[in-house]
C-alpha cells in the first residue's frame, strides 16, 4: 500500500505544485506543511506526503551507528 | 563499525531460536521478494506477510458494486491499477469493461478534477481503496471539489486503518516475534503511534523503509530487540518519519472522515478499523448497497487459506492448493487473485532452487 | 473527404481513389503497382523463414515512432532474430470509420519510408473499413531467406554461453504509458531496425546461438522462454541490467519492473564465451547498440529450467515470466 517515490520540488503553491522525479514532470497535490522549490519530498499517488529530511546513504550511516550500541 | 556486509553476517549465521517476522505492508513482501531478502539471512529467521495489502482485504462485494456501478448509464468508474483485475464474485473492473461498463484507470485521484470538470453530465466514481497512505491523495481531492464546487465526482469508499488490524492480528496470531512496520503508512501516522500497540502486543516493532539496508536493518533491530527482550518501536526511517507523523493529515481525516467497523476479507469485521465519510460530506460519497462483509478465515477453508496468510499463520507455500490448485490464471482465493498479494508475489519471485546448478 | 467513411471499403470508385492517393503514393514498387491478386516473386535457393505481426499501438504515434514504422521493424526484426536476410513484405491496413485521412497518410507514409530505409519492398497489401472511432490497425508479413550458416534458436543455448542485451530497457513502453497518463518526459521509444547489428555477427562468422528481440513480456518473459526452450538455467546480475535514469524513474512513480516492460529496439544474444567479446564491441559500434552489455550467464540444468537474479550484496531472487499484464500500482 506504499509504493511513493522520492522527488524534487520545482515549483509549488501552497496546495499544489510540480516535481521532478529523474526528469519525469508531475502535477501534484501538496499533502504536507512548509514545502518548498528545492526540497527532496514524498510522493504517493500524485500526492506529497512529507518532505525528506536526510539522504538515504546518510540515514542508513546513522542507522547503523546507532544499531552498533544495541 | 558496524556495515551492512556484518549485519548480512550475523543475520545469515544466527544461531537462535526460530524467528517469525510480520512484514505488515504489501510493498514490503514486494521489496522484500524483488531485493533477494531471504537469501540473505537465516532460514531460521522467517518473514511472514500480514494483512496489509489493500485489494487482499477488500471484499469482492466492493468490487461488485464499482463494476455495477460502472455499468449504469452516465457513470464512469475511476480505479488504480491494482484493483483492475481483480474479480469479485463477478467479472473484475478490467473484464466489466471489455462489455461495455465505463471504467479508466488512474495514477492519481486527482486525475478526476479535469475529467469531472470537462464532462459535467456524467458522474466520475473514484474506487478509493487504501490505507493511511493514500489518505493524502483523497483529502487533497476532496479539498479540490469543495473549492472548486465539483458536484460530479464520488468516493466509493474501502478505506482502513492498520493499528486496529495490528492489534486484532495481535491476539489471533500470537506467535508473531517482532513486526515490520509500514515505512510510508508510518509517515502519516508518526512513530508514537504505534507505541502503545507495541506495549500491548508485547512485541519488537521496528518502522522500515523500502530499500534493502532498510529492510536488512529492520530485521536486525527486531532480531537484537528479541535477544534483548525489549519490546520498543524504533524508527528506522526517520528522513521521512517523524515522532507525530503528518499532522496536516491527520487534521484533514478528523474534518473528512470517521471511524467506523469494516470488514477484512479473510479477517471478518474489525471494530474503528475503517474510515467512512462524515455525514456533512455526503454529496462525495457513492452510496451503494452490500452485503454487511463478513467473510473471515473460516470461511476460506475449504477452498484456500488465505486467510491463514493473511494472518500470518503461514506461508503461501504451505497452502495446499498453491501452485497445484491455485495459480494467477486459476486463482482462489483474494492472495492470488490480486498479483500483489502475498501468494501472487509468491508464485511470480519464489520458486525453490533447482537442482543442478 | 478527411475522414475514413464505409464507402472506402466498399471495392469501388472510393476505395480505388483512396489506394491510388494513399497507398500506392507511399509504398509503389514494381510488384504492388500491377495491382494484382498476388505478388510473383523470385524464389530463393536458401530455406526460407517468415513471419506475421499485428501492430494496435495507441497513440498511433507517439516519441521516437509511430504504427507505420513499427510495422516494418518489429516484422524485418523477427526475421533477422532467425538469422534471417528480409526479403519481401505484405502490408494489411484495417481502418475504422472516423480515422482521419491526414493521419492515415501519415502512418503509410513512415510505413514506405520505413521499408525503404530497410532496402525491403511491400509486394502485397490489403485494406479493409470497419466500424469503429477512427482507430487504424497493420499487420505485416515478412519473407526472408536463412543464408548465413548459424544455426540459431530459442533452443540453441548452451552453458557457458554469455547472455548479451542490446541497450537500455523500457523505453517504448514507458513512452506510451507517459503519453497515456500525460506525465511528462523525455522518454523516446526505442524503435528501431535491428537488422544492421545482426547482420554484422553473422557475416563475421560469429557464433551465435541464440538472438530474440526484447518486446511483450520484457527480458524476464524472453530469458524464461530461452530457459525453457534450451532446457538451461540463466543467472543474471542485477546491477548490470541497463535502465536509463528517466526510465527508471517512471518506473518508480508507477511502481513498474523494467524487466517486464515491452521495447521496439532491443535484442538478447546469446553467444559462447569465445566470440563474447568481439560480439559485445560489433554491437556497441552501432547507434543502436552503444548501451550493450553483458549481463548474464548460461549454466547447465539438471531440471527446472529458471533465470535467477543475483542482487545487492550478494543476494539471490528467481525471475519468472510476466503474469498478468504489468499494471501501474501505488501498493
Amino acid at each position: 500500500m506504499c509504493v511513493a517515490v522520492s522527488a524534487r520540488v520545482i515549483e509549488t503553491d501552497e496546495r499544489a505544485g510540480k516535481v521532478d522525479v529523474r526528469g519525469n514532470i508531475l502535477n501534484v497535490g501538496i499533502a504536507v506543511r512548509n514545502v518548498k522549490p528545492g526540497d527532496y519530498v514524498l510522493i504517493h499517488a500524485g500526492c506529497v506526503i512529507e518532505v525528506i529530511k536526510k539522504e538515504q546513504a546518510e540515514e542508513i550511516a546513522d542507522l547503523l551507528r546507532e544499531l552498533e550500541d544495541l | 563499525m558496524l556495515n551492512i556486509e556484518r549485519i548480512i553476517a550475523e543475520l545469515k549465521n544466527y544461531q537462535g531460536s526460530p524467528l517469525k517476522l510480520m512484514e505488515v505492508c504489501g510493498t514490503h513482501t514486494s521489496a522484500i521478494m524483488q531485493l533477494g531478502i531471504r537469501s540473505l539471512i537465516s532460514p531460521k529467521i522467517t518473514l511472514v506477510s500480514g494483512p496489509g495489502c489493500p485489494v487482499c482485504v477488500t471484499p469482492a462485494a466492493f468490487i461488485d458494486a464499482a463494476v455495477a456501478i460502472a455499468c449504469e448509464p452516465g457513470y464512469t468508474v475511476l480505479s488504480f491499477g491494482d484493483m483492475f483485475k481483480v474479480p469479485g464474485n463477478g467479472p473484475s473492473l478490467s473484464e466489466g469493461k471489455g462489455e461495455g461498463a465505463s471504467v479508466e484507470m488512474i495514477y492519481s485521484p486527482r486525475e478526476v478534477l479535469v475529467k469531472a470538470e470537462q464532462e459535467s453530465d456524467k458522474v466520475f466514481v473514484v474506487a478509493a481503496v487504501g490505507f493511511e497512505t493514500t489518505l493524502p491523495a483523497y483529502c487533497d481531492l476532496l479539498q479540490e471539489l469543495e473549492q472548486r464546487e465539483i458536484r460530479n465526482v464520488r468516493l466509493l469508499t474501502s478505506l482502513r486503518q492498520i493499528i486496529p488490524a495490528l492489534s486484532w492480528l495481535g491476539t489471533h496470531s500470537p506467535d508473531i516475534d517482532g513486526y515490520i512496520l509500514p515505512g510510508h503508512v508510518s509517515v502519516i501516522l508518526g512513530e508514537d503511534a504505534y507505541k502503545s500497540l507495541a506495549q500491548e502486543l508485547k512485541t519488537p516493532m521496528a518502522i522500515a523503509g523500502f530499500s534493502t539496508e532498510h529492510i536488512l536493518l529492520a530485521i536486525y533491530d527486531l532480531v537484537k530487540q528479541v535477544q534483548n527482550k525489549k519490546n520498543q518501536v524504533h524508527n528506522l526511517y526517520p528522513s521521512v518519519v517523524s515522532r507525530t507523523g503528518n499532522t496536516l493529515i491527520q487534521e484533514q481525516m478528523e474534518q473528512y472522515f470517521q471511524k467506523g467497523q469494516i470488514g477484512w476479507r479473510g479477517l471478518g469485521l474489525i471494530e474503528d478499523s475503517g474510515l467512512f465519510l462524515r455525514d456533512e460530506y455526503t454529496q462525495f460519497s457513492m452510496p451503494y448497497d452490500w452485503p454487511e462483509p463478513n467473510e473471515t478465515a473460516e470461511d476460506f477453508k475449504d477452498s484456500c487459506l488465505c486467510g491463514e496468510v493473511l494472518l500470518g499463520r503461514i506461508s503461501p507455500p504451505e497452502c495446499p492448493s498453491f501452485r497445484k490448485h491455485c495459480t494467477p490464471s486459476m486463482p482462489k482465493g483474494p492472495c492470488m487473485i490480486s498479483l500483489e498479494g502475498a501468494c501472487g508475489i509468491w508464485y511470480r519471485f519464489h520458486r525453490e532452487k533447482k537442482e543442478g546448478q | 473527404m478527411n475522414r475514413i467513411t464505409m464507402a472506402h471499403g466498399s471495392g469501388g470508385a472510393v476505395t480505388q481513389e483512396l489506394i491510388r492517393t494513399v497507398f500506392q503514393k507511399h509504398l509503389a514498387n514494381k510488384y504492388l503497382n500491377k495491382m494484382d491478386d498476388a505478388a510473383v516473386l523470385t524464389g530463393s535457393s536458401y530455406p526460407l523463414v517468415m513471419t506475421t505481426d499485428s501492430f494496435v499501438v495507441t497513440p498511433l504515434f507517439f516519441p521516437g515512432g509511430d504504427i507505420g514504422k513499427l510495422a516494418v521493424f518489429g516484422t524485418v526484426n523477427d526475421l533477422w532474430m532467425m538469422g534471417g536476410q528480409p526479403l519481401y513484405l505484405t502490408a494489411a491496413f484495417i481502418l475504422e470509420e472516423g480515422l482521419s485521412m491526414k493521419t492515415l497518410e501519415e502512418a503509410v507514409s513512415s510505413l514506405g519510408q520505413a521499408a525503404r530505409d530497410v532496402g525491403i519492398q511491400v509486394v502485397a497489401g490489403d485494406t479493409k473499413v470497419v466500424e469503429g472511432k477512427g482507430g487504424l490497425y497493420i499487420n505485416t508479413t515478412g519473407l526472408g531467406q536463412l543464408c548465413y550458416s548459424q544455426v540459431i534458436g530459442s533452443a540453441q543455448a548452451k552453458p557457458g554461453d554469455s547472455v548479451i542485451v542490446s541497450g537500455p530497457l523500457g523505453n517504448h513502453h514507458a513512452s506510451i504509458l507517459s503519453s497515456r497518463l500525460g506525465i511528462k518526459n523525455y522518454i523516446q521509444s526505442d524503435c528501431a531496425y535491428l537488422g544492421d547489428m545482426v547482420k554484422g555477427l553473422l557475416e563475421a562468422g560469429l557464433e551465435v546461438h541464440v538472438l530474440r528481440d526484447v518486446t511483450r513480456g520484457g527480458l524476464a518473459t524472453v530469458l524464461n522462454e530461452i530457459a525453457k526452450s534450451s532446457r538451461v538455467n540463466i543467472q543474471v546480475s542485477e546491477e548490470l541490467i541497463p535502465v536509463d535514469p528517466e526510465v527508471l524513474g517512471f518506473c518508480e512513480i508507477l511502481g513498474l519492473d523494467p524487466l517486464y516492460m515491452a521495447n521496439e529496439g532491443k535484442f538478447v544474444c546469446i553467444v559462447p564465451e569465445k566470440d563474447t567479446a568481439k560480439a559485445l564491441s560489433m554491437i556497441k559500434q552501432h547507434a543502436h547498440g552503444a548501451g550493450a552489455v553483458v549481463l548474464g550467464k548460461v549454466f547447465n540444468s539438471l531440471q527446472g529450467h529458471q533465470v535467477t537474479c543475483q542482487t545487492k550484496y550478494g543476494g539471490e531472487k528467481i525471475i519468472d515470466i510476466l503474469y498478468g499484464e504489468g499494471l501501474p500500482r501505488i501498493c
